[in-house]
């Protein structure tokens, strides 16, 4: 009697439910994105991004400075923390029942739920204090740290899910070991670690914490790893805290750089992981 | 399922399969083990088998799931000392040497002794000719044009070549199902091994894909000797020379295919052949 309809209104009341949650879950992302277009867009110009930033007061100026820190620092954990975790990552799907993958697996859980502010205090401890002086290699090493266990844990994924059949076709034709970890294994997921590597650099793109205690910030241009560097995260905090107008707008628009940046890295590890074979045929 | 696909096998349907063979006694002996005993750990999934596979020759493994039939396969190639725990003891010699001899190298014997599996695995990076030559890359050096004349063969040899031809370059994920396992087969005879182990080959093909891969046995066994485990017992009565009988381990019966299916000597293997277990 009254069964199916009360049915129907229960099931379009779920319905709307989940979408008030859909909403609900995306609208702040969307009303940050907005605000940080509308705020930031105007304050980009070919001087922000190649201009040195001028005294305080002064108008004009850019935020070089934090660009150049950020793509060396992030450029210098990759160099670090990639074939370590890739590497590391490999080892622990090939050898998933050893005593060493078990201690790398919790101990890369472990890191990864670790917050990156305690990194920071970490690097601060092993570098700044034993060389007396902050540094953008410390901030880099304190970057990689946070990468190694992302992309060692996203590569051993991956790899896993590589079909056990594809290894014993190659280990049937006379394959080595090596050559069909390299050649078949790793070739067939290349996309999917790819996507790892990708959403560890965004991730670390947009790290702040662990660069207070080790790259600190600083207001001028330079390539030296060795003295303390400016980055786009520290120069948001720095300048959003700042008293100046003119620190607030290159505020908002190093925001909107950062997040266009995590934006582009998020889409091309999109792009790759739609290139992966698994599970396709 | 299986077992009423077996029931209907009374009494075998295609005999004179066997009677076409050359005689089998005269062809020398490729492939002999001596008490090949296979084991998981401390758990024995193949007891005492002692058998010889006489070259130009298909021989079926035949035998209800979990008999050892697989693993026996396994163990000629060595693919079973991948598996987790697995071990042998007993010999087994190809051509008169000792696979597991301390001066031979698995890899070496692999090449000699190739292996396709239940499900097609071509390479899904690599392009149907890159899969094809995949087993070449590790033997001895060969120009571009050696390795173009070996494909070629060996997907002649295949029944692949005139569908694919004018797609070498193309992904091999493109092709059926019937065509990857027919280009792994390829990609199998490629490196020119004197053995092919077929694991349950045509188990996840269509019954077109099947007859292909059946026909090809029968130009094949010219070149290369063929061991073939199936549960398909017409499969076994179409295209073997020789089969033999597993159950719990253990071989109970070998024999020309034709007598195995006309006259087993054991009331296991008729019990079996005939559908009454399996």
């Amino acid at each position: 009697m009254t069964a199916p309809s009360l049915r129907r209104a229960w099931s379009a009341l779920m319905t709307g439910l989940t979408v008030l949650a859909v909403v609900a879950a995306v609208l702040p992302l969307l009303l940050i994105l907005g605000n940080l277009v509308l705020q930031g867009a105007g304050n980009l110009s070919l001087d922000f991004f190649t201009r040195e930033p001028v005294p305080a007061g002064e108008t004009g100026g850019g935020v070089a400075h934090a660009v150049v820190g950020t793509l060396l620092m992030v450029g210098m954990a990759s160099l670090i923390g990639l074939p370590i975790g890739i590497l590391a990552g490999i080892h622990c799907a090939e050898y998933p029942g050893s005593r060493l993958t078990w201690v790398t697996r919790f101990v890369a859980d472990v890191l990864n739920g670790t917050p990156s502010i305690v990194i920071g205090v970490f690097a601060w401890t092993w570098i700044v204090a034993t060389q007396k002086h902050f540094s953008g290699f410390a901030g880099a090493a304190a970057l990689a740290m946070l990468m190694i266990p992302m992309v060692l844990r996203t590569t051993e994924e991956m790899i896993k899910l590589v079909p056990h059949a594809l290894r014993e076709a190659a280990l049937a034709l006379g394959y080595t070991r090596w050559r069909t970890t390299l050649q078949v294994i790793v070739r067939t997921t290349l996309p999917g670690i790819v996507t790892g590597v990708l959403l560890a650099v965004a991730r670390v793109a947009g790290e702040t914490a662990p660069l207070l205690f080790t790259a600190l910030g600083s207001q001028y241009l330079s390539t030296r790893l060795d003295e303390p560097m400016a980055a786009l995260p520290l120069t948001v905090y720095q300048y959003a805290t700042g008293p100046y107008e003119e620190w607030h707008r290159f505020a908002w628009g190093a925001a909107l750089v950062l997040i266009l940046v995590v934006f582009l890295l998020s889409l091309g590890a999109r792009l790759a992981l739609r290139r992966t074979p698994i599970g396709r045929g | 399922m299986a077992e009423s696909a077996l029931a209907r096998v009374t009494p075998p349907p295609v005999v004179d399969a066997t009677a076409a063979a050359p005689a089998a006694v005269d062809a020398p002996v490729r492939i002999r083990t001596d008490k090949v005993t296979a084991m998981y750990g401390k758990f024995v999934a193949v007891k005492g088998v002692s058998l010889d596979f006489r070259a130009h020759r298909v021989h079926a493994l035949i035998g209800p799931s979990g008999c050892g039939k697989s693993t026996f396969l396994r163990t000629l190639n060595r693919m079973h000392e991948l598996s987790e725990g697995g071990w042998i003891t007993g010999t087994v010699h190809l051509d008169g040497q000792d696979v597991y001899g301390d001066r031979v190298s698995v890899r070496e014997v692999r090449r000699r002794i190739g292996m396709v599996f239940q499900k097609p695995t071509p390479f899904p990076t690599m392009s149907i000719r890159e899969n094809v030559a995949a087993g070449l890359a590790v033997g001895a050096p060969r120009s571009r044009a050696e390795t173009d004349e070996v494909v070629e063969r060996a997907l002649r040899q295949t029944a692949l070549w005139d569908e694919v031809k004018d797609r070498l370059g193309a992904s091999a994920l493109g092709l059926s199902g019937g065509q990857q396992q027919r280009l792994c087969l390829a990609r199998t005879l490629a490196p020119g091994p004197e053995v092919v182990l077929l694991d349950e080959p045509t188990a996840s093909l269509d019954p077109i894909g099947t007859q292909r891969i059946e026909e090809l046995l029968f130009e094949l066994k010219r070149q290369v000797t063929i061991i073939i485990v199936t549960h398909n017992m017409q499969q076994a009565a179409r295209v073997s020379d020789t089969t033999t009988y597993f159950y719990l381990g253990q071989m109970v019966e070998t024999g020309a295919t034709r007598e195995i299916f006309t006259a087993p000597k054991h009331e296991q293997t008729e019990a079996y052949i005939t559908g009454r277990f399996g």
